[in-house]
């Protein structure tokens, strides 16, 4: 089984490099990063923080959008364009199950997604460090950021899986990747922040809210990262609701994410008739 | 073990929605015994090895691929294919696209490089697929469907996109496969290569096997007439007819239909005739008569 699925992943990534992915999402990490340290760098006297640290906040917002576009974008074709191209139907007269196509293609991507963020993210992380400072807590929070950004990414390429099993063709999961991508990265928080609003300090803002933002991957990224370190909590201004929850429910919800849709997307995967 | 069938189905039913694409086929392919099937576009051939492959499912009736179940693991593993249209990644090059063949079939990649040889593509495979041309492809996908010791081999449309050489080249490739001892299923248009190459003929029309069995025994059932064309001495054609019915193809010919029994009796009749018939010419029905007489186009 193992090695089905690293003979998958091994051309998955082979084709990756090719078509330029590894290169486009590094090169689009690292640019975004850069210019958002950059841009912090300014008013950082004022929060007694670190340059690092502002740093980490603004690029923990610039992953919330940008991680799971990269990730819808690499993974709404994997099983679609296979499908369309024939291909799925003689690789699933080898002995090689569903199951193992799906994490082999998973494992390749993530790892690409994996690098870019390390790159990225690390390389803005250590241009703030050397100009502004880091202690070891922002050196930590750094490192958070990396980690539950390859989980985030990791929900949002198995998601991505499951709407390229359902769209049907790649121009009908292209267009659900992007519904996705709106309802879980925009639509989602602005329809919380209406019912906050609503409610204005009722109990659905202080009991029910915080719960919901532990559904969506992409909340439950922020939460971790900003319940996790005071300095970029005060940075994003995101404290109430994180201190609302008990500690493990941000990690524990983002953890169980990628894990959730790679079921799900085992499931799409299974009605498809190549 | 080698009279047991490698390949067998009952009765067979497939439908798609409403459409009921395949109506009780019935088959059996011994391990060695290469069949061709034929039939008209749309008649099922493809829909066949899809169900036996287990790509998709069946409506009614069994299946078994070396005993095993359609889509089944031990199916997978004793089945090859290669599709109608092979489609792969273009970014990748052939000895990638082979190694990831070979590996997800539990093959050694030390088997890559000699069927690369084996099929030609020794030169070719370091570039990418996306820059090859269609026989190119073609090749690949036979390469890949030699890979390991298969037990039953569905070639669908195998000659497609190739030249008469690289089409000799797949016969002999086929012959092997079948030599070792797998049962080949052939989906063909191409009658005369089926003709030569092939141990059995199955026909479909309209989702039913009207025909299965070797070609002289078909030729035999249909009971097609043989086509004698006399050549009169010159004005002799009128008084030809006359004497032996048939039909006045031009000036000078004439033509006769008979049944196969009645061959030897005409011929005593027409050598009677002496000198006023200058030429005999005689065809037994084509192979592309009978396939007409079977797959009913004759009767349209
Ligand atoms: N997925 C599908 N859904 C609905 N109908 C289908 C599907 N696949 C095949 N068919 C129908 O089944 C019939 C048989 O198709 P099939 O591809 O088996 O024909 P074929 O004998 O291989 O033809 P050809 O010689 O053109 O390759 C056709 O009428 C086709 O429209
Ligand atoms: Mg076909």
């Amino acid at each position: 089984m193992m090695s089905r699925i690293l003979a998958v992943s091994a051309s998955e990534f082979a084709i990756a490099r090719r078509n330029r992915w590894v290169f486009m999402a590094t090169g689009i990490m690292t640019l975004f990063a850069l210019a958002l340290t950059f841009a912090g760098a300014a008013p950082t006297g004022s929060l007694g923080v670190d340059l690092l640290t502002v740093s980490v906040a603004s690029m923990t917002t610039l992953s919330v959008y940008l991680t799971p576009l990269l990730a819808l974008l690499m993974a709404f074709d994997a099983i679609a364009g296979e499908a369309e191209r024939g291909g799925l139907a003689l690789l699933m007269t080898y002995p090689v199950s569903r199951g193992e196509l799906l994490l082999g293609k998973f494992a390749a991507q993530l790892g690409v997604l994996a690098f870019a963020v390390m790159v990225g993210f690390g390389a803005a992380g250590a241009t703030a460090a050397l100009a502004g400072g880091a202690g070891a807590e922002s050196l930590a929070a750094l490192a958070r950021l990396i980690g539950t950004s390859i989980l985030l990414g990791g929900a949002f390429l198995a998601l991505g899986y499951a709407v390229s099993a359902v769209g049907g063709s790649s121009t009908g999961a292209a267009g659900l990747a992007a519904g996705l991508w709106l309802v879980f990265v925009v639509l989602y928080d602005l329809g919380l922040l209406g019912a906050v609003v609503f409610d204005d300090g009722g109990t659905f803002t202080r009991t029910v809210f915080p719960w919901l933002l532990t559904v969506n991957p992409a909340d439950a990224f922020r939460l971790w990262n900003v319940a996790a370190a005071e300095g970029v909590a005060l940075a994003t201004g995101m404290t109430g609701a994180a201190s609302a929850l008990p500690a493990w429910a941000a990690p524990a919800a983002l953890i169980l994410w990628p894990l959730l849709a790679l079921g799900l997307a085992r499931i799409a995967f299974g009605r498809i008739e190549p | 073990m080698t009279d047991k069938p490698a390949l067998t189905l009952e009765k067979v039913c497939k439908r798609y929605g409403k459409a009921e694409i395949l109506k009780g086929i019935s088959l059996t392919v011994k391990p060695g015994e290469r069949v061709a099937l034929l039939g008209h576009n749309g008649a099922g051939k493809t829909t066949l090895m899809k169900l036996i492959l287990g790509l998709t499912k069946l409506t009614a009736g069994r299946i078994t691929v070396a005993g095993a179940e359609p889509g089944s693991a031990a199916a997978r593993r004793a089945s090859t294919y290669l599709p109608e249209a092979v489609a792969f990644h273009k970014l990748l090059s052939g000895r990638e696209q082979l190694r990831l063949f070979a590996r997800l079939a539990g093959e050694s990649p030390r088997c890559v490089e000699p069927l690369l040889e084996r099929v030609g593509l020794g030169e070719a495979a370091g570039r990418r697929i996306g820059t090859w041309s269609k026989g190119m492809r073609q090749r690949l996908g036979l390469a890949q469907a030699l890979l390991g010791q298969p037990r039953v081999a569905l070639l669908d449309e195998p000659t497609s996109g190739l030249d008469p050489i690289s089409r000799h080249d797949l016969y002999a490739v086929i012959d092997e496969i079948a030599a070792r001892g797998a049962a080949v299923l052939i989906a063909s248009h191409a009658l005369t290569e089926v003709e030569a190459r092939t141990d059995r003929i199955a026909i479909l029309r309209q989702g039913r096997l009207v025909a299965d069995d070797t070609l002289e025994q078909l030729r035999a059932q249909a009971g097609l007439p043989i086509r004698l064309r006399l050549t009169a001495q010159r004005d002799g054609a009128e008084e030809l007819q006359t004497r032996l019915g048939g039909l006045r193809v031009n000036g000078t010919a004439v033509e006769l239909h008979c049944r196969p029994e009645e061959k030897m009796d005409r011929l005593a009749r027409i050598t009677a005739l002496g000198g006023l018939v200058a030429d005999v010419e005689m065809a037994p029905p084509s192979l592309e008569d009978l396939y007409r007489h079977y797959s009913g186009e004759d009767r349209r």
